[in-house]
């Protein structure tokens, strides 16, 4: 590949084993439906639905810096539009799988001006572009205000249908978001991803159009919310606007990346099991549970701010997913190492 | 055009450097001024740069030499007055669209991405500053790696890397994005005699291949084996502008640097 017997090599003999066996994972899942109770299924759309709100929140704020707090706005499009979509006589599971499209090709529009805010204007801007969207909502004579309306088509299905079809949409849509966003770091883009994520202007000075590459990930973000809506939809049935452009959504969504890991792709997904498992123990908890939740992502943003996987990663040396670039020197290995020794 | 030292020398042209001058200027900047509010940090500055040249910029902490730089890049947009490079206007062209250009900068400060590798940092910059693809990205790097020193640390992350290799990398990425122009900002202190002479051939080798060099550095020891023209920035103003020697006698250069021995 280079001179010299230096190659750059991708991959490592645990990213390899850790790929094999996530990508065996989900496939073993799709037959998941054959054999679990409904109960099970349902519960599994759900961790699939936290997955992707943290992969896609991480995404946003631990790579492209744009810390939202307005994804609530693409949560709840999701789910209007998928009710949009199903009321013009669209099969329902297919209204499930468009509407998400169609949300993120409006946020491409969407992006232009909220690209243009400072950090801390972005923030506070998508919560208000949030704001605005739930009471444009409101306003669809099909919604009623927040009497809200329920995806009545489901009814076609029987339960049974009704839990695995979702699973599979679900269990599809974080494959394809993991996927997505894994070909995405590791292509050119995604370089110049992370290195704005480490330092804007310097990514600018070596000619990273950093506009551009966020607008890709704020799609991407968007996309990944929308389809995390639409699928809540399916499951819950009901659409409240109120419950659906909730800030608790994207509250949810800095809890799993700042536990899992800022800006590492396997921290959201750690962070989404462990937001599913905290909230299967303590959600019934009501106030205490939204408070116990707050004072833990509090506790990691000032004591662990890399987050669990930060820890682990640092500890170990570890990738486990390759993202990255490794140099070896085929003709004397390990010449282009750590360097400490050539560094004496 | 200002600052021109009374030796006769003129300004452009300027020393010989084989056919350089006869090429033109490749990268200019006409009556900048910038203010941070009411601080103005560059008062009228006007600075040409011809085709494979070098040279040196000298002045005292707080002068306006690196947001001098920071306009040449794009990183800051002047106040007032413009940049031209290769005869087209480029005052508002982004920092990024410079690079792609043939404009690179090191940050006087190193800004190395952290939790990315040194080879993933020079990666980046021969990726999108250099537009190279696949194979051809990674010889490129592998080759500017090799010749700033920095081959031997290529798998560490670059938070690991001491202050010293933070400086090579910032070298080694502007490098990488194969530029006709390259701002160096004091990437020079701090070093051992050895370290320095390292460098000075380094830049040799760069100088050889054409590039046009600016190089802000308080060594003029370093800077004058490498530079053939020297320019010094005090308060916002060029003061003087011309051969080394000339330039260090200059009163105003003297004054600048408070009859402290300079070079
Ligand atoms: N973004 C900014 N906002 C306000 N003031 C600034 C800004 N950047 C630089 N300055 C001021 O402008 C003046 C010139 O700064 P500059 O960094 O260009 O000096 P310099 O010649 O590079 O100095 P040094 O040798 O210390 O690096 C200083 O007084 C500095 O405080
Ligand atoms: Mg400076």
């Amino acid at each position: 590949m280079t001179d010299s017997g230096l190659v750059v090599a991708r991959w490592t003999p645990t990213s390899v084993t850790f790929t094999v066996a996530g990508v065996g994972l989900l496939l073993a899942l799709s037959f998941l439906p054959t054999v679990a109770s409904p109960a099970t299924l349902d519960r599994m759309t759900t961790l699939f639905i936290y997955v992707i709100l943290a992969a896609t929140w991480n995404a946003l704020a631990g790579y492209g810096g744009l810390v939202s707090i307005g994804q609530q706005a693409f949560f709840g499009l999701g789910a209007y539009v998928t009710i949009r979509l199903s009321n013009a006589g669209v099969n329902v599971y297919t209204a499930v799988v468009v509407a998400p499209l169609i949300v993120a090709l409006f946020s491409l529009p969407l992006s232009l001006p909220m690209l243009r805010l400072k950090t801390s204007e972005f923030a506070v801007g998508m919560w208000v572009v949030a704001e605005l969207i739930h009471l444009l909502v409101n306003l669809d004579p099909l919604i009623q205000g927040e009497t809200g309306i329920s995806l009545i088509a489901l009814n076609a299905y029987t339960v049974d249908q009704r839990n695995a079809l979702t699973f599979w949409i679900a269990l599809a849509a974080v494959a394809a978001v993991l996927a997505i966003l894994f070909v995405l770091l590791r292509s050119a883009t995604g370089a110049g991803l992370q290195a704005i994520r480490d330092n804007e202007e310097a990514a600018n000075s070596v000619g990273v159009r950093v506009v551009t590459v966020k607008r890709i990930v704020f799609v991407f973000a968007a996309a990944g919310a929308a389809i995390a809506g639409s699928l809540w939809l399916a499951t819950a049935i009901s659409f409240q606007p109120k419950t659906y452009f909730s800030a608790q959504w994207t509250s949810y969504m800095i809890f799993m990346v700042l536990v899992g890991g800022l800006g590492t792709f396997e921290g959201a997904i750690i962070g989404a099991v462990i937001f599913y498992a905290i909230e299967a123990a303590f959600g019934s908890m009501g106030v205490w549970y939204m408070i116990g939740l707050g004072a833990v992502a509090l506790l990691f943003s000032l004591f662990l701010p890399s987050g669990l996987y930060g820890i682990f990663g640092a500890r170990t040396g570890v990738q486990l997913l390759p993202v990255g670039y490794w140099l070896r020197d085929t003709k004397s290995e390990p010449a282009v190492g750590q360097g400490k020794a050539a560094e004496a | 055009m200002l600052g021109t030292v009374e030796s006769g020398e003129g300004r452009l042209p300027g020393p010989q450097i084989g056919a350089a001058h006869t090429e033109g200027i490749v990268l200019s900047a006409e009556g900048i001024v910038k203010r941070f509010g009411a601080l103005t940090v560059l008062d009228n500055v006007a600075f040409a740069l011809s085709r494979g040249e070098a040279v040196g910029v000298v002045g005292p902490n707080g002068a306006g030499k690196t947001t001098l730089l920071s306009v040449l890049m794009g990183a800051l947009e002047p106040t007032a007055g413009s940049v031209h490079y290769l005869g087209q206007n480029v005052t508002r062209l982004p920092a990024a669209e410079r690079c792609r250009v043939g404009i690179a900068r090191t940050h006087q400060v190193p800004k190395s991405f952290s939790g990315m590798t040194v080879f993933e940092n020079a990666l980046v910059a021969a990726q999108h500053g250099g537009g190279h693809r696949a194979s051809e990205a990674y010889d490129r790097v592998v080759e500017t790696l090799r010749l700033t020193g920095m081959l031997r640390v290529a798998n560490r992350r670059a938070e690991t890397l001491g202050l010293l290799d933070r400086k090579r990398l910032e070298l080694a990425r502007a490098v990488a994005t194969d530029p006709k122009v390259l701002l160096l900002d004091e990437i020079g202190g701090g070093l051992t005699d050895g370290e320095a002479g390292e460098l000075v051939s380094t830049i040799k080798v760069l100088r050889e291949r054409g590039i046009a060099l600016v190089w802000i550095e308080h060594i003029v020891h370093v800077l004058v084996q490498v530079t053939e023209r020297l320019v010094c920035l005090d308060s916002g103003k060029i003061v003087a502008d011309g051969k080394p020697r000339d330039v260090m006698k200059h009163p105003d250069v003297v004054r600048a640097y408070l009859g402290s021995a300079v070079g």
